[in-house]
C-alpha cells in the first residue's frame, strides 16, 4: 500500500499541472479564439447596438413592464431580469406565496384585458428569470392594451405579432413563441410611422 | 400533453439507440488501448504527458494500486482547485473583482467538482472569476468524467480477464479517455454552441440600456467551453446560477436536444462496450433495455404531471401546464424530459427549476437519484453502479434455482455479493441519516425556502443529490452555509469514493477468477427474463428504502396540492 502511495505522487501532481494547462487554459482560450473569429456576434452575447449603446441581447430577456410595450414574464432574478443574478422563484406547488402572487397577477391582468383568459406563462416566473420569450397566446392577450395605449389599429398590431411568432423546429422541437425584445423593437419602428 | 411532446421523447430515445453502437465501439478501442485516427494528432501529447510525469502506460496495476493512484490523483486535483478558489481575488482573469471564496464554500465546491457532482452552493456569475471557472472547475469536469470511465473500464476487465491479478493502468485509461474522446467531442460541440448563441469571451459583463431606459448588466464569459463538457461528462455545474435554463447556456430547442443527448451519449455507449468486452454484445443490450425501460417510465410520468399542471393555479384562473420555473422556449415537454435525463444520469444540469415542479413531477427526479443513478447513469459511474445491481440480481436468481450464480463467465460468490451490498448500502445510509440530522437541527431547518412537506423535500433532495453525485437541487434551499457546505461536502465524498473502492475490489477479485463457461443450468443473462429481473432488483433494493421519506415529502405535497392546502 505504501509503495503504491509513494509511486503515485509524482504522476498525480505533474498530471494535475499538465492537464490544468491543457484543459483549463489551452482549451478555453483556443475556443475563445475560434469563437471570436468565426461567430463574433454570438460569442459576445448576441448584442444589439443602437447609436453606440448596447440596447439588449436578442437571446436574453429584459424587463418590459410599461403599458406601451408587450410585457415579459414575471422574473425572480434580483429585482427582475437582473443579468448578474439569474434565478427562479423556487416556490413549490402548494406554496401560499406562489398562490398569492399568481392571484394578484391574474387580477391585475384581467383588469387590463377584460374577458380574456389569462395565459399561464404571463403569471408564472421562468426558470432563469431572464426568459426572452412569451407564448403567442400571451402576446395576443396584450394586443388590445398596447394598441390602445399607442393609438394604433389593433388589427395591425395583431398582424405584427403574428409575423413575430417563431415556430418549433421540424414541427416538434421547441414551442411556438414570441421574442419580446424583437417584437417591441418592431413595435417602436412600426409606431414611428403614421398609423395605417 | 401533446403529440409533439411524445414525439420529442420518442425521437430522443431513437437517436440514443442509434448512437449506442458507434459510441460503444469508440470506447471499446480506448478500453483496449488501440490506435485511433486521432492518435496522429494527439498521440505526441499523450506520450509527452507520460514522459513528463514518469508514467509507464503499459504497467499493469492490481486493484489496490489502481485505486490508490486514482485517489491520490483526485486529491491532487482537489488541492489545486481549492487553492485557485481561495486565491481568486489575487489571481488574473477576474474582471469583476471577486474575492476569494470562503473556506467552507471552497471545500464544498472542490469536493463537488472532484466527485463529478457539481453541486453549486454559489451563483456562478456572482461568485466565480473567469479563471476559477476555466482553470479551477472546467478541468474537473473533464477529469472526474475520465476517472469515471476509467473505473468502468477497470470493472469490465475484472469480468473479461481470466486468472490475472491486474485490471489495467489508471493513468493510461484516464489520459486516453480525456484526449481521444472528451476533448475532441467537446471542441466540436462547443463550436456548435457558440454558433447557436452561447458566449465565449474573456469579457465578464456588458452594460445594457433597455428599450424602457433601465440599466441591465449581463454576465458573460467563456461559457461554451465549459458548457460542452458540463453535459458530456455528466458534471452539471453551470456557468450561471440557473444552469442550462439560462439563455446564454442553452439558447434554443436544438441546443437543448444536443445537451440532453450529450448527457446520455457516453453512458449508453458504455453498455455496448461492456457487452463487447465480455464477448457478447447482447449482454450490453439487456442492460440497456432495463435502463431504457426505467427511463421512459420516469419521463412519461413527469411529462404527464407537468402537462396536467397545478390545480392550485388552475383555481386562480391560470390554466394549462405547470409553467412556474420553466422557460417558454422549452415548454413543458423539453423541461420534463431534461429533468428526468439529468437525474437518471448523474448530471445535475437543469433547464427548469425542479423545486417548482408539481409534487409527483418532482418526485421522479428525486427517485431517479435514489436508485443510485443507474438508469444510464453518470459516465462510467452509471454502468459500474448498474453492474453492482446485476451482481445482486444474479445472486437472487441463484438463490431461486439453488446453484452458485454465474455472470458473464464468472462465478459470483460471497465476497462479490458482500462488497456489492456494501457499496449499495452507502446511499440510503448517508441520504436518510444526513436528512434526518438536518431535519431536527436548527442549522438544518434554517435552509428550506418552502414550508410544509415541500420544505422537507428540499432537504431530502439536497442530500440525495449530493450522495448520488448528481448536483441538481430543489434550489430554494439556502445551502451556502457552513452547516450545509460541510454536510453536503462530506456526503458527496462518501457517495463517490465509498462506492468506487468496493467496486474496484470486486473488479480485482473477478479478474483473478477462472472462466466458467455457461451450461444448460446457467441463468441466461441476455433475455427478457433477465431484463425484468434487473428492473425488479433496482426498484426493490434501490428504491424501497426511500418510500417512507418520499411519503413525508413529495407524496404529502401532492395531497396538499390537489386539496388546495397551502403552506
Amino acid at each position: 500500500m505504501n509503495k503504491d502511495l509513494i509511486s503515485s505522487l509524482r504522476p498525480a501532481f505533474v498530471m494535475t499541472l499538465l492537464f490544468a494547462a491543457l484543459l483549463g487554459i489551452a482549451y478555453p482560450l483556443a475556443l475563445t479564439g475560434i469563437g471570436q473569429a468565426l461567430f463574433p456576434t454570438q460569442a459576445n452575447g448576441s448584442l444589439v447596438r443602437e447609436s453606440g449603446r448596447v440596447i439588449g441581447s436578442t437571446i436574453v430577456g429584459q424587463a418590459f413592464v410599461s403599458e406601451r410595450y408587450f410585457n415579459t414574464r414575471p422574473s425572480a432574478a434580483g429585482e427582475g431580469y437582473d443579468g448578474l443574478a439569474s434565478s427562479g422563484s423556487n416556490l413549490g406547488p402548494a406554496s401560499r406565496a406562489l398562490a398569492t402572487r399568481v392571484k394578484d397577477d391574474v387580477a391585475r391582468l384581467s383588469g387590463t384585458s377584460p374577458g380574456q383568459p389569462v395565459p399561464a406563462d404571463l403569471v408564472t416566473t421562468s426558470a432563469s428569470g431572464l426568459d426572452p420569450h412569451i407564448s403567442p397566446e400571451a402576446a395576443f392577450f396584450q394586443v388590445d392594451r398596447v394598441a390602445r395605449v399607442r393609438g394604433l389599429d389593433p388589427a395591425a398590431v395583431r398582424r405584427l405579432v403574428d409575423r413575430n411568432v417563431e415556430r418549433p423546429l421540424m414541427g416538434f422541437l421547441g414551442e411556438p413563441r414570441v421574442n419580446v425584445f424583437k417584437l417591441n423593437r418592431r413595435l417602436d419602428a412600426f409606431g414611428a410611422k403614421p398609423a395605417a | 400533453m401533446t403529440f409533439q411532446g411524445w414525439l420529442l421523447i420518442a425521437a430522443f430515445a431513437g437517436i440514443l439507440l442509434l448512437l449506442c453502437k458507434p459510441m460503444g465501439q469508440w470506447l471499446f478501442a480506448l478500453y483496449e488501448g488501440r490506435r485511433t485516427p486521432l492518435h496522429r494528432l494527439l498521440g505526441p501529447v499523450e506520450t509527452g504527458f507520460y514522459r513528463l510525469s514518469g508514467i509507464d502506460p503499459n504497467e499493469e496495476q492490481g486493484w489496490r494500486r489502481y485505486a490508490v493512484h486514482m485517489l491520490i490523483f483526485n486529491a491532487a486535483l482537489a488541492l489545486f482547485t481549492y487553492a485557485i478558489l481561495r486565491l481568486q481575488g489575487v489571481l488574473p482573469l477576474n474582471p469583476l473583482g471577486y474575492d476569494g471564496t470562503s473556506a467552507d464554500l471552497a471545500f464544498n465546491t472542490t469536493i463537488s467538482f472532484t466527485a463529478n457532482t457539481n453541486w453549486q452552493s454559489y451563483g456562478g456569475e456572482s461568485t466565480m472569476s473567469n479563471l476559477s471557472q476555466m482553470l479551477g472547475l472546467t478541468i474537473h469536469n473533464f477529469l472526474s468524467a475520465a476517472t469515471g470511465i476509467a473505473l468502468a473500464f477497470a470493472l469490465f476487465r475484472g469480468f473479461a480477464r481470466r486468472e490475472l491479478k491486474t485490471i489495467g493502468n489508471f493513468w493510461a485509461d484516464m489520459t486516453r479517455v480525456t484526449l481521444y474522446l472528451l476533448l475532441p467531442l467537446c471542441i466540436a460541440i462547443a463550436i456548435f454552441y457558440i454558433a447557436s448563441g452561447v458566449p465565449q469571451t474573456l469579457a465578464a459583463s456588458v452594460d445594457v440600456t433597455t428599450l424602457e431606459g433601465a440599466k441591465q448588466t449581463l454576465a458573460l464569459g467563456p461559457v461554451a467551453s465549459q458548457e460542452a463538457i458540463k453535459l458530456l461528462g455528466t458534471n452539471g455545474g453551470g456557468f450561471f446560477n440557473v444552469n442550462s435554463a439560462h439563455p446564454f447556456e442553452n439558447p434554443t430547442a436544438l441546443t437543448n436536444l444536443v445537451q440532453m443527448l450529450s448527457i446520455f451519449a457516453i453512458g449508453v455507449g458504455l453498455t455496448w462496450t461492456f457487452g463487447k468486452a465480455v464477448g457478447n454484445t447482447r449482454q450490453g443490450w439487456a442492460i440497456l433495455a432495463a435502463m431504457m425501460t426505467l427511463f421512459l417510465a420516469g419521463a412519461a410520468i413527469t411529462y404527464w404531471q407537468e402537462a396536467a399542471g397545478n390545480p392550485v393555479l388552475h383555481d386562480l384562473g391560470a390554466m394549462g401546464g405547470n409553467m412556474e420555473g420553466k422557460e417558454v422556449r422549452f415548454g413543458i415537454a423539453q423541461s420534463a424530459l431534461f429533468a428526468v435525463v439529468t437525474t437518471a444520469a448523474s448530471c445535475g444540469a437543469v433547464n427548469a427549476m425542479h423545486d417548482s415542479f408539481t409534487a409527483i413531477g418532482g418526485l421522479i427526479p428525486l427517485f431517479n437519484m435514489q436508485l443510485g443513478e443507474v438508469v444510464i447513469g453518470g459516465v462510467g459511474a452509471g454502468i459500474y453502479g448498474f453492474l453492482l445491481f446485476a451482481i445482486l440480481a444474479i445472486f437472487v436468481a441463484g438463490l431461486m434455482v439453488g446453484r452458485t450464480p454465474e455472470y458473464v463467465g464468472k462465478k459470483i460468490e460471497a465476497r462479490e455479493v458482500k462488497l456489492a451490498v456494501l457499496a449499495i448500502a452507502v446511499l440510503p445510509l448517508v441520504i436518510l441519516g444526513f436528512t434526518a440530522i438536518a431535519s431536527v437541527t436548527g442549522a438544518g431547518l434554517a435552509g428550506p425556502l418552502n414550508k410544509g412537506p415541500h420544505g422537507f423535500s428540499e432537504i431530502l433532495y439536497a442530500f440525495t443529490s449530493a450522495v448520488a453525485n448528481n448536483g441538481s437541487a430543489f434550489a430554494g434551499l439556502s445551502a451556502n452555509t457552513p452547516f450545509y457546505n460541510g454536510m453536503l461536502g462530506a456526503a458527496m465524498w462518501v457517495g463517490r469514493f465509498f462506492i468506487i473502492v468496493p467496486m474496484l475490489a470486486i473488479a480485482g477479485g473477478l479478474a483473478a477468477k477462472k472462466y466458467t463457461p455457461a451450461t444448460a443450468g446457467s441463468f441466461p443473462t441476455t433475455g427478457l427474463l433477465w431484463t425484468g429481473l434487473l428492473i425488479g432488483i433496482v426498484l426493490i433494493v434501490g428504491g424501497l428504502t426511500f418510500l417512507p421519506s418520499l411519503a413525508l415529502g413529495p407524496i404529502a405535497d401532492h395531497l396538499a396540492m390537489i386539496n388546495g392546502q397551502l403552506f
